[in-house]
């Protein structure tokens, strides 16, 4: 049997309607995707690890701007109360559930993947698309190419 | 998400998506996307499953190089719970819930017309 997916923009549309709000929010839609093949194996690459959780407890009122932390050295734990997910069916006590640093490493260590990048990233979530396409998604694009990563694995909550 | 995808992918940087909102990124487009169908906060695979989790990512590693052209879509084969409850109680709005989300939306927009005539609202 396949259980129906969630259609996640149509219930955020109907919470945000019962809260008043009277314009939907529009998702970003695009006819054409980009593709770029990867320039090497895997086994070869590096890989810059991309996060929508924080690094602190932010509040909802706080700013949220793109930061980064060290890979070598990754925290016990992200932050994502500010963020839409699904917290009466789960919860993030475990990082390796929704930030793989552990399941990384033992991939590297397995000759799978290159290595992992000094740096990750997390990206603000922010209702603003053209904030995002100017401001925030060009800083990570710049952080990734300072720390010299071949790809990128993307993880939103 | 989606959209720094598309922005590192464009610039010649590679990307794969781990997540479980499949409307919300298939209605976007992305390159390469690895779809586990769980409740949004796990995206890597059930809390304290190394096995899975290892597994899921092995996918979206492989996904750079079995992906031929964008918007690949692999979906994992894990199923969180027999009980598939959850799916209906994502964002449910039962009777009782009405004037707790008309009251919280109220407070939303009072704290926003604050925040904008203190001239803190963020850039949108």
């Amino acid at each position: 049997m396949t259980a129906q997916h969630v259609p996640y923009m149509d219930r955020t549309r109907r919470y945000y309607a019962a809260q008043g709000f009277e314009k939907a929010y529009a998702w970003a839609h695009f006819e054409d995707t980009p593709f770029t093949p990867p320039g090497k194996p895997v086994a070869e690459s590096k890989l810059a690890l991309i996060t929508t959780a924080a690094l602190y407890d932010r509040q909802a009122t706080d700013p949220r701007l793109v930061a980064s932390g060290d890979t070598a050295e990754p925290p016990e734990r992200l932050f994502g109360n500010d963020l839409s997910w699904d917290k009466r069916a789960t919860h993030l006590d475990d990082l390796n559930s929704y930030f793989p640093i552990d399941r990384l490493s033992e991939l590297v260590s397995e000759g799978l993947l290159g290595r992992v990048a000094p740096r990750f990233h997390c990206v603000p979530t922010e209702y603003s698309q053209r904030r995002t396409m100017t401001k925030d998604a060009p800083e990570i694009l710049a952080r990734c190419r300072e720390d010299g990563a071949d790809i990128a694995l993307l993880v939103p909550l | 998400m989606s959209l720094v995808a598309r922005h590192l992918e464009e610039a010649g940087i590679p990307t794969v998506i781990l997540g479980s909102a499949l409307d919300i990124v298939e209605h976007c487009g992305v390159p390469r996307f690895v779809f586990t169908d769980f409740p949004l906060g796990n995206p890597c695979g059930r809390p304290y499953d190394a096995d899975m989790q290892r597994a899921v990512v092995a996918t979206g590693l492989g996904l750079f190089e079995s992906a031929s052209g964008p918007r690949t879509v692999v979906q994992t084969p894990y199923r969180w719970s027999a009980d598939e409850g959850w799916r209906d109680r994502y964002m449910e709005i039962r009777p009782e819930d009405v004037a707790r989300l008309a009251a919280m939306g109220a407070e939303r927009r009072a704290f926003r017309q604050e925040m904008r005539e203190q001239g803190r609202v963020r850039a949108e």
